[in-house]
């Protein structure tokens, strides 16, 4: 069932045309990565989803419900976490999410249990401001979720966090999407967007440049999976046997070393090795090198995602 | 109205635990007006001078001075004034310090007086109490200054021969004098005392900073990002208007009610009917609501809010006479502060005082809080447009 629909989406700040005809679709218990440099309009497309931006043109459509016609139900299925802090500073951890649990009319047991779903119910009584950058971000996150949203909403919701904070919010994240929550994700560390999203688009200057799951970006590019191997003992010999393995696509011999071109590094390798120590060389080295998203990325925008 | 009451009721929340608020709302404002009525306040109203008179003449002129221009200074609660027998006594309660001064009325007064002769008024004052005694000088002294143009008269009138009886004579002499007197008692009583005065035009001044923090946290939070929040909330956006505008409605209120309780008890302020003050302190609160919500709305950022909001609260603040009457500086600043709402908190607090109607104040204010009010949403609608 397609939780969140989104078509044509554009927005214009003065001169600058942020949100270009954007357009995508999220399924239930899916997580969609929105990957894109900084200025890309990861943002902008996000606030006009949330209904926080009015759209220039297009349409948000949350489970069948259309955010322009029926706004503040729309609302309410939808969770969002912004990319800055959106936490009262001078009210405890508990007394924000109250605040907001009552605006959105979620039940007050609620409370409680988003505070033990990011783990800080033990701190829930000290004001916000006395948090950790960690644990703001923890309930930054909490208050997107008190209503039980059928789309969840986040905004770069690890930046600038330390490792066992990021663990926590993505393993939520992970939970919740397992939970049937269609989740729609910014990000610039890539790690976390391979890790976590079940399909991503990558967005520049306003416009979807691609859209799809890893694999299917990387085919695309005509990207593949290549090992590097350093060899003692008969190159030549070493080439054919290698070549032969079933899921070797290509192999070039440059110096001691070979290259080969296959469907997946990590399922290859073994079989490539054995063909190869059977053909009587030793493998004193192998590297692979898989095209992942920060390839992609940098292939389809000519930017590093992080700058 | 039940998301309304949500976002004010979490504004007063943090507001409650903001100390510097607390500070601004009511400690500064309470020392200020103290401060100033302390050092500028006129001296009938810093302290009470008791004074005695000894009346050895007991004729006309004696009486018209003890009954009205004593009796007229009394009644404005500035001193205080009991009648002995003797001059001795009188000196001795001076020398005691039971009394500030002393005025010792002659015996012949009366007589010297209508008969065109030279009179005088001795006064006799605690070297303590210079103050005071200066204070009775000047009223003596006036008081002499109009009996020598009556003796002037008196004496033009008995060469002339038109009359020359000595007791319609007094009678006459005696009738010219109180009039001025009761003249600028009726201009005095539509002024405030000058504690109350001081405790009502800083009330009002801070009730204008005390009411910013509302509208100015919508900025702020769009700053910090709370506003997508509420935005994003299913919410609608004339809501998060409508708490804001409650919450500094809510603030203005509290800190201004607190300060006339605490100007009453602890500087002896006399704020008026409490129907007419509460009418006055809640058009007072909805007017500065209203001009500092556009000030804010008109502001890119809190911080610019802040600023034109300051200098906004002391240009209208000094138009309207909270720090010194500006109907004393005449010219154009008496007729440019009727453009300040404080003009006509103060001014309908004097009514109250003075017996009038505190409504045309009243209805003042109120007209500046559907103008203000109506611009400032017209504004605001912007900083929560979509
Ligand atoms: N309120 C605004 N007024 C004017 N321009 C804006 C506004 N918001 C965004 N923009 C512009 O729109 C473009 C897209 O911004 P956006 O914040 O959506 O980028 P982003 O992809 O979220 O970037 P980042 O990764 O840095 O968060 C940028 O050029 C930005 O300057
Ligand atoms: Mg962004």
């Amino acid at each position: 069932m397609t939780v969140l629909s989104c078509s044509g989406l554009r927005r214009r700040f003065g001169d600058v045309l942020a949100v270009d005809d954007v357009s995508f679709t999220i399924g239930e218990g899916e997580t969609y990565g929105l990957l894109g440099p900084n200025g890309a309009g990861k943002t902008t497309t996000i606030s006009m989803i949330t209904g926080v931006l009015e759209r220039d043109a297009g349409e948000v459509v949350v489970a069948g419900v259309p955010m322009s016609t029926r706004t503040v139900a729309a609302k309410r299925l939808v969770g969002y976490v912004p990319q800055e802090l959106a936490l009262y500073p001078d009210l405890t951890g508990r007394e924000n999410l109250r605040f907001f649990a009552s605006l959105h009319g979620a039940a007050r047991s609620r409370v409680e249990h988003v505070l033990g779903v990011v783990g800080l119910a033990d701190r829930a009584d000290d004001l916000a401001r006395e948090y950790s950058g960690g644990m703001k971000r923890r309930l930054n996150v909490a208050i997107g979720l008190l209503h039980e949203p059928k789309l969840l909403v986040l905004d770069e919701p690890t930046a600038g966090v330390d490792p066992q904070s990021r663990n926590q919010i993505i393993e939520n994240v992970r939970t919740l999407a397992a939970g049937g929550m269609a989740v729609l994700y910014t990000t610039h560390y890539m790690e976390e967007a391979e890790r976590l999203c079940d399909r991503v688009g990558v967005i520049d200057s306003g416009r979807l440049v691609a859209e799809g799951t890893r694999r299917e970006l990387v085919e695309r590019l005509g990207e593949r999976d290549r090992i590097s191997l350093q060899l003692e003992g008969d190159l030549a010999r070493a080439a054919a046997v290698a070549g032969a393995v079933p899921s070797v696509h290509g192999v070039s011999a440059h110096g001691h070393g070979l290259e080969l071109v296959v469907d997946d590094a990590r399922e290859a390798l073994p079989a490539v090795l054995s063909a190869i120590s059977t053909g009587g060389a030793v493998v004193r080295a192998a590297e692979f090198d898989e095209p992942n998203l920060e390839t992609v990325f940098l292939h389809l925008t000519g930017k590093a995602l992080r700058e | 109205m039940r998301h309304a009451l949500l976002i004010a009721g979490r504004d007063l929340r943090e507001r409650a635990r903001d100390r510097t608020a607390y500070l601004l709302a009511v400690v500064l404002p309470l020392g200020l007006a103290g401060i100033f009525s302390l050092v500028l306040g006129n001296l009938a109203d810093g302290e009470v001078f008791h004074y005695v008179v000894a009346d050895s003449d007991r004729g006309e002129i004696a009486r018209t001075f003890t009954g009205d221009v004593l009796g007229q200074a009394a009644s404005s609660g500035a001193i205080e004034v009991r009648s002995v027998s003797s001059e001795q006594e009188a000196r001795a309660l001076v020398d005691d310090g039971a009394a500030t001064a002393a005025f010792l009325l002659p015996a012949g007064l009366t007589q010297d007086v209508l008969a065109g002769r030279a009179a005088r008024i001795e006064v006799v004052g605690d070297v303590d109490a210079p103050t005071g005694t200066q204070v009775a000088r000047s009223l003596a002294g006036s008081y002499a200054d109009r009996l020598a143009a009556v003796r002037v008269a008196v004496a033009a009138t008995v060469h002339s021969g038109v009359t020359t009886d000595p007791s319609l004579l007094s009678v006459e002499a005696a009738a010219a004098l109180p009039q001025t007197a009761v003249a600028t008692d009726t201009t005095a009583r539509r002024e405030l005392d000058a504690k109350t005065r001081y405790a009502a035009g800083m009330a009002v001044f801070f009730l204008f900073f005390a009411v910013q923090s509302g509208v100015t946290g919508l900025l702020d939070e769009r700053r910090t990002g709370t506003l997508a929040r509420l935005l994003a909330a299913p919410v609608r956006r004339s809501s998060i208007l409508a708490g804001k505008i409650l919450t500094s409605v809510a603030v203005g209120l509290v800190s201004t009610t607190l300060l006339i309780f605490a100007t009453s008890l602890l500087m002896g302020a006399h704020w008026g009917n409490p129907a007419g003050v509460a009418l006055l302190v809640v058009t007072g609160v909805l007017a500065a609501t209203g001009v500092m919500a556009v000030v804010a709305a008109s502001a890119r950022t809190a911080e610019q809010a802040s600023g034109w909001q300051a200098i906004t609260a002391i240009v209208l603040g000094a138009l309207g006479g909270a720090f010194f009457p500006v109907a004393q500086a005449g010219g154009l600043l008496e007729q440019l502060s009727p453009i300040a709402p404080h003009h006509w908190f103060l001014r309908g607090l004097a009514d109250l005082a003075g017996g009038g109607s505190v409504l045309p104040a009243a209805a003042a204010m109120t007209a500046f809080a559907v103008v203000t009010g109506s611009i400032a949403l017209v504004l605001f609608r912007k900083v929560v447009r979509p």
